[in-house]
């Protein structure tokens, strides 16, 4: 195969030279910067950087609550979904049009909303601390911020695949002698299946890299609430810069390896419904 | 499927290229509904095929209450806490020189970054869309890469290029030109967490209009500069804008990227997230706020016009698709799914 099959459309020396030079000067080079110098640290130094307590911490931490976040959005998610094709209802569009706000609002904002709101005098927040929760200033905080920029992910890559799903695969099964949750659990699950999985690992891949909504409400106490990419930035300001880089160079591979993920699901599930 | 869909911010709920084009074979009428709302109205299903009522009406409450709970709480928040003293107080802490400070370095580093990316998208989905070549999909997931890069590790890689002690350090020191913790750092480490945002809308819509009407043009005697302007710009309009709203939003709200290279100088180096941040970190909730608003409003405008927007796209893709049957002068160099 030829580098590039023949057309009569012009310039594509100059849009595809251009897309390469700007996205080296821009994306890639400044980026394998990071794995030069966590390489320049040796490998001594690069892994007591990465393995101190206070990192491993982090880590689990980190992990823990993303995991935990994108467990609730796949299941409120789906949820979500399900209501917005199936069920007609008033303000069906508003609502759809809702789910987007993680995207929208600046992390920022919603992470000094959110404490405001689950702080021990916040409207949510008294009624849990009457239960004895503490929501801000504990890992439940960093969950529920979590929660929030994580939604619109499952939401949205389910959505479109439960709108395709074919009615009259329903009535068949339904008039096989399926009662409703049968059909759901064996015909509809498996069929959305990769795209709850694709949103999920979409919701987790950004969960673990998340900083601004979280840093507000977690209370950011070593070893108890400190996220991995606050402990990147707490290092930096230490001028510590081996340490930031070594676990910069962790937090990346972690995304490469969950981008190489979703690249997977995604192929898998575009042969499964273009079969469908 | 486009590889580019659904990596990251904003997956949309266009359907994909090839089977809405079965959609619009089979069932006209099904098509041209679908194009008046983006979300389809749930069509009326037999008592096999659907939930008895109070399910679904149980399924709707909690689904409802998670969305109030999450999202409208706390948008609703913002607003109360920003007038909690009145008007008055609001008015100060917008007008506050500080404030504006920070309102016109986000107003500057937006438009410096969304050209940019604007240009760059435009660019790439032409060489993307319009050919094949050889390791395209790697270039496609490329692309996406700043998506799934921390924004924390965003900030970072440009310190450790430009910083004191960066690649760059003396260099720059020598020449006495300063980029982290000064306004350039800060567009730097903008541009590239929006860097995806305008190619990837246009790769995936430019893909599925695919190029016949370029050929034609051609064809017909028109330069290539003339069929771009005069043929794809004015098809590629929407979404287009669409990949700017997004790009745009994000530029001036990022945060994580922005704080790791700024230096936090009140009145210098902070945009209006950082400024809401000091702001709040002073204890000063009602100023945080009220700055925070002026972002709240920003998400709901880009909400509204992204709704707009979608609702445009989406008709303009299902008509090109009925229109657009290969009567194909040259092979169709893009992949048709």
């Amino acid at each position: 195969m030829t580098f590039k099959q023949r057309s009569v459309l012009p310039g594509f020396g100059l849009s595809l030279g251009y897309t390469l030079l700007y996205l080296s000067l821009l994306v890639l080079i400044p980026l394998s910067m990071l794995f030069f110098k966590a390489g320049a640290l040796g490998w001594e130094h690069f892994w007591s950087a990465v393995t101190n307590p206070r990192a491993v911490a982090s880590y689990k931490l980190s992990l823990g609550a993303s995991l935990i976040a994108s467990l609730i959005n796949v299941v409120f998610g789906l949820l979500v979904a399900w209501v917005l094709v199936r069920y007609p209802f008033p303000g069906r569009s508003l609502v759809d049009a809702v789910v987007d706000l993680p995207f929208a609002l600046p992390t920022a904002v919603g992470g000094i909303a959110l404490t405001t709101v689950y702080a021990e005098n916040g409207w949510i927040g008294h009624y849990l601390a009457k239960y004895g929760i503490k929501s801000a200033y504990s890992p439940l905080g960093i969950v529920i911020a979590l929660t929030f920029i994580g939604l619109p992910f499952v939401v949205r890559t389910v959505q479109p695949v439960l709108q395709e799903l074919d009615v009259q695969v329903e009535e068949a099964a339904s008039t096989l002698g399926a009662n409703r949750w049968q059909i759901f659990r064996r015909v509809i699950f498996p069929h959305i299946l990769p795209a709850v999985l694709t949103g999920f690992t979409l919701a987790f891949a950004r969960a673990i890299g998340e900083y601004g909504s979280v840093v507000f409400i977690s209370g950011n106490m070593p070893m108890k609430t400190e996220i991995t990419p606050l402990l990147i930035i707490t290092k930096l300001e230490q001028y510590d810069y081996a340490g930031a880089t070594g676990i910069a160079a962790v937090m990346l591979i972690l995304s490469f390896g969950l981008l190489l993920m979703i690249n997977g699901l995604q192929y898998w599930s575009a042969k499964r419904y273009s079969a469908a | 499927m486009s590889d580019s869909s659904t990596f990251m911010e904003l997956p949309r709920i266009t359907t994909l290229p090839g089977t809405s084009r079965e959609v619009t074979g089979e069932n006209p009428t099904a098509a041209s509904t679908a194009a008046d709302a983006i979300v389809p109205a749930p069509a009326a299903r037999s008592r096999a095929t659907t939930e008895p009522a109070v399910v679904r009406w149980l399924l709707i409450c909690l689904a409802l209450a998670f969305l109030v709970l999450f999202l409208l709480v706390p948008v609703a928040i913002v607003f109360i806490e920003a007038f909690k003293k009145g008007w008055q107080v609001y008015k100060e802490s917008i007008t506050d020189p500080d404030a504006l400070a920070a309102i016109k370095l986000t107003l500057l580093t937006a438009s410096i970054a969304v050209p940019l990316n604007l240009v760059f998208g435009i660019a790439a989905a032409w060489a993307i869309a319009k050919f094949n070549f050889l390791g395209k999909s790697v270039l496609i997931t490329l692309i996406d890469l700043p998506f799934a890069v921390s924004p924390v590790i965003s900030g970072l890689i440009f310190v450790l290029l430009f910083g004191a002690r960066g690649l760059f350090g003396h260099w720059l020191d020598a020449h006495d030109i300063k980029i982290i913790f000064a306004v350039p750092g800060i567009v730097l480490a903008t541009t590239f967490v929006t860097f995806p945002f305008v190619a990837r809308e246009l790769i995936s819509f430019m893909q599925a209009q695919g190029s016949e009407e370029e050929e034609a043009a051609l064809v017909l005697g028109a330069s290539g500069w003339q069929t771009f302007w005069r043929v794809t710009l004015p098809n590629i309009k929407w979404p287009l804008l669409y990949g700017v709203i997004l790009c745009n939003a994000r530029a001036m709200g990022e945060f994580g990227a922005v704080s790791v290279v700024s230096g936090h100088v009140r009145g210098e180096t902070n945009t209006i997230p950082l400024h809401v941040e000091i702001l709040y970190n002073d204890y000063n909730f009602e100023a945080a706020f009220a700055v925070a608003s002026l972002l709240a409003c920003l998400a709901i405008i880009t909400l509204l016009a992204k709704a707009i927007v979608e609702r445009k796209t989406h008709r303009l893709l299902l008509e090109g698709q009925t229109v657009g049957e290969p009567g194909t002068l040259a092979p169709v160099p893009v992949a048709r799914h």
